[in-house]
């Protein structure tokens, strides 16, 4: 069984387990990003990384830490500030069968180099017919971290995530970090792989089937984080974390919540959303990004189409502030939904609350 | 031999104090005379790009190889000895062939729009054959080719059957991308020909990357045989977008096996390369980057032939890129949609009298490499390959429904699950569906 094979047969580069209890471990999403492109690395010579300081500084968020001593620079390359040249550098590498990571500092630089995403990535096997496809995977923190203004703070799940041709994921947890990655990198289409910078500290516990080198996470399905019976909450990214302290918070007021983790934004598991909203028929969906045309609208938008005769009550959008990132403390946590927003919303599904006062 | 037929800058660290002459176009000696100032939002008129005939500019290194250009004998220098001919028999036979396949292709390209059998955007190469002959016929069949959305002939020259083409163009299923691509986005895995790119400059990083995985291949799969070298072909108006430079710049940081080729046909739509580009010679855009810059008359395919073989050589032997800018003109518009009012009809006709097919021919007849007959068979070859391309792609069927949601991904599991809570590509169904996935 799993069970037994302990971690000796796997080295991350960044290594900091216990190895003495057989409880569950604890990763950091850092650790457990580094160690799935360790792995991934060492099981296929054609996958290497590029981008911005990736290489001897070590990762700007240090999550490529120790790769460039163990693979050497022609696996691991620092590239120039060029965001278009260099991704549609790894696409045409893509195109070739090479497995291209490619690392944007932020997904907001991503939009100087969104054409060869979309365009030459994304499109490429359609527009050939099936002749040539594209296994690359872009990414990088996305989403507000803390205090960086309206240029470092975008959401982009939601704009990837209308582009036929591109999967979309977004980890949570350690275990949601390592095995979407894998599956990312032995994905033969473009992934964009979305993380958060807030993240990256956090530590979770991971199972000894995590660990292992092969485990992976299937592209497309969504993870019920916690079971509930009165309301469906969904969320993404660290939105999931806000989501469980709301759960925790609406239980003790008798409302069981029931919290998925989407980890896949495209495709999105409606299969998994709408049985929820079947048994509990009423759902809040949480995410970071801008009100229009979001993820949740999507969302929404799917369990009225397929499950609007279960619905109890009319569905629940949380998402940031119609706004710019703003850089003041107090502003900036206005901006972004809150546990006290999500736990808001949840009781105003549940008729438990008054009316919402006039929304910006 | 000594590679004399153009200049050929070698990187040189930046002088000092110098380059402030070399950005005086009035004292350039070497390509452009203007009459008046170049003003900033001067209209096309006051820049007019007056070419003096080959023979006559003052180029630095020296042109005067032991061979004759095309270009020669059209002036009426003839060449008597065939001693030192450019190319043999077969291969001038071969050359001609090619440039008549692409001349003839993209004449059919503008009946059968006007005829309403194609349709969208359509951009004709014609008068720019020697370029895409002159390259493409250089290299091997795993060496790749990536174009813009003037794509035709670099698919023809590349080996991609005109019938493949051609039913492509009129949206039929056999079309080489089975009509889902178009005529700006040709694509043919099997010939190494990877685009087809609308945007401009967006071809350019891909072929980069394309290079960099055959240094890849090289290097660190140890594939001894992966010497595969990348041509990238764009236009003068690319040559000012930011995509372009920061490719110049990792090709040679580096060292790819690539080769940037400018096809400068002095027009973006109708804008003149003269009124968009600070300093109009490309060719110097490469030395800044430390790599080879290389200008070359892009109407005679012998020419172009001489520059391309040295830096496909240099490629192959993994010595880095070069910038090769190629001095072309389009004889016709943009686009079949463009109405090609901007262009002075009297340039037009000096690039007419320069038309590489007609010169080619006259240097294989006056050279006695082949006769009118030989040539005259090429076309009428040609002519039956074209007109059964036709007739193939008006039989051809026009794509099934169920082609489209095809190939949106490697792995259709990309569609993701379905409310039954299988994956929706193992519905058999799946594919009858159209908008609404």
């Amino acid at each position: 069984m799993l069970r037994a094979i302990r971690h000796k047969n796997i080295l991350p580069a960044f290594s900091a387990f216990r190895a003495f209890s057989s409880s569950a471990k604890e990763m950091t999403v850092r650790e457990a990003l580094n160690s799935a492109l360790d792995e991934e690395m060492s099981a296929d010579p054609k996958v290497f990384l590029m981008g911005e300081e990736v290489g001897e500084y070590q990762g700007a968020y240090k999550i490529t830490k120790g790769l460039l001593d163990k693979y050497g620079p022609e696996r691991v390359l620092d590239t120039p500030i060029t965001e278009a040249g260099f991704t549609g550098i790894g696409v045409g590498a893509a195109y070739y069968g090479l497995r291209p990571v490619v690392e944007f500092m932020t997904f907001n630089f991503s939009m100087q180099a969104i054409d060869h995403i979309i365009n030459s990535a994304a499109k490429s096997n359609y527009m050939s017919a099936g002749q040539i496809s594209v296994p690359i995977v872009f990414r990088g923190p996305n989403g507000a971290a803390a205090g960086v203004g309206a240029q470092h703070s975008q959401c982009y799940a939601a704009w990837y995530a209308s582009c036929p041709g591109l999967k979309v994921l977004s980890p949570y947890s350690s275990e949601d970090a390592r095995g979407l990655l894998k599956a990312a990198i032995r994905d033969p289409d473009p992934v964009v792989f979305l993380e958060n910078e807030l993240l990256y500290g956090e530590s979770f516990p991971v199972s000894a089937e995590v660990l292992d080198s092969s485990f992976c996470l299937p592209i497309g399905k969504a993870k019920i984080e916690r079971e509930g019976k009165d309301v469906t909450i969904t969320a993404f990214s660290k939105m999931v974390g806000y989501a469980l302290k709301a759960a925790e918070i609406l239980a003790k007021e008798g409302i069981s919540a029931e919290v998925i983790n989407l980890r896949s934004i495209r495709p999105l598991d409606r299969s998994t959303i709408n049985a929820s909203v079947r048994k509990t028929n009423r759902l809040v969906t949480v995410e970071e990004g801008f009100p229009q045309h979001g993820v949740g609208a999507e969302i929404c938008t799917s369990v009225i189409e397929e499950s609007f005769g279960y619905l109890d009550a009319p569905v629940e959008r949380i998402a940031g502030a119609d706004v710019p990132m703003p850089y003041a403390a107090n502003l900036e946590r206005m901006a972004v939904p809150q546990v006290e927003d999500i736990v808001r919303a949840a009781k105003r599904a549940c008729y438990r609350s008054v009316p919402l006062a006039a929304t910006a | 031999m000594s590679f004399s037929a153009t200049n050929f800058a070698q990187p040189r660290p930046v002088p000092v104090g110098i380059r402030s002459n070399e950005k005086s176009l009035s004292s350039d000696p070497f390509r452009f005379r203007f009459r008046g100032s170049p003003s900033f939002l001067g209209s096309p008129h006051s820049l007019r790009f007056n070419p003096t005939p080959p023979l006559k500019l003052a180029i630095p290194h020296s042109r005067r190889s032991p061979a004759a250009a095309v270009t020669d004998v059209s002036n009426g220098k003839m060449v008597k000895s065939s001693a030192n001919m450019l190319i043999t028999k077969e291969e001038g036979l071969e050359l001609y062939e090619d440039m008549i396949l692409g001349r003839f292709f993209e004449d059919m390209c503008a009946q059968m729009y006007y005829r309403g059998k194609m349709f969208g955007f359509v951009h004709l190469y014609n008068g720019q054959e020697a370029v895409s002959t002159g390259f493409i016929k250089l290299l091997k069949k795993e060496d790749t080719v990536v174009s813009t959305y003037r794509d035709h002939v670099h698919a023809l020259s590349k080996g991609v059957p005109a019938r493949a083409v051609m039913s492509e163009l009129f949206g039929k299923a056999t079309g080489c991308c089975r009509g889902q691509g178009g005529s700006m986005h040709m694509f043919s895995k099997e010939h190494n020909l990877i685009g087809g790119f609308a945007f401009i400059g967006e071809g350019i990083p891909v072929a980069t990357g394309a290079a960099f995985s055959s240094k890849y291949r090289r290097e660190v799969l140890k594939e001894a045989s992966a010497d595969h070298v990348t041509l990238a072909f764009f236009g003068d108006g690319t040559c000012n977008n930011g995509q372009f430079y920061e490719c110049l710049n990792m090709a040679a940081l580096w060292k790819l096996p690539i080769i940037f080729v400018v096809e400068n046909n002095l027009w973006a739509i109708g804008m003149s390369h003269l009124r968009a580009t600070s300093d109009p010679e490309i060719w110097k855009k490469g030395p800044a980057f430390g790599m080879a810059g290389v200008h070359v008359d892009g109407m005679d395919v012998l020419k172009v032939r001489e520059v391309a073989k040295e830096a496909i050589e240099r490629a192959r032997r993994g010595d880095g890129p070069t910038l090769v800018e190629c001095e072309t003109y389009r004889f016709r518009g943009h686009s079949l949609a463009d109405p090609d009012e901007l262009r002075d009809p009297a340039e037009k006709a000096r690039y007419a009298a320069r038309d590489p097919i007609s010169a080619l021919k006259k240097y294989m007849i006056e050279n006695k490499l082949a006769n009118e007959q030989e040539l005259k068979s090429i076309e009428k070859k040609i002519d039956e390959v074209l007109d059964d391309a036709v007739e193939y792609s008006d039989e051809s069927p026009l794509p099934p429904r169920s082609q489209l949601l095809e190939n949106v991904f490697a792995d259709p599991k990309g569609f993701g699950i379905g409310p039954d809570g299988k994956y929706r590509c193992e519905d058999p169904k799946f594919t009858q569906g159209t908008a609404h996935v």
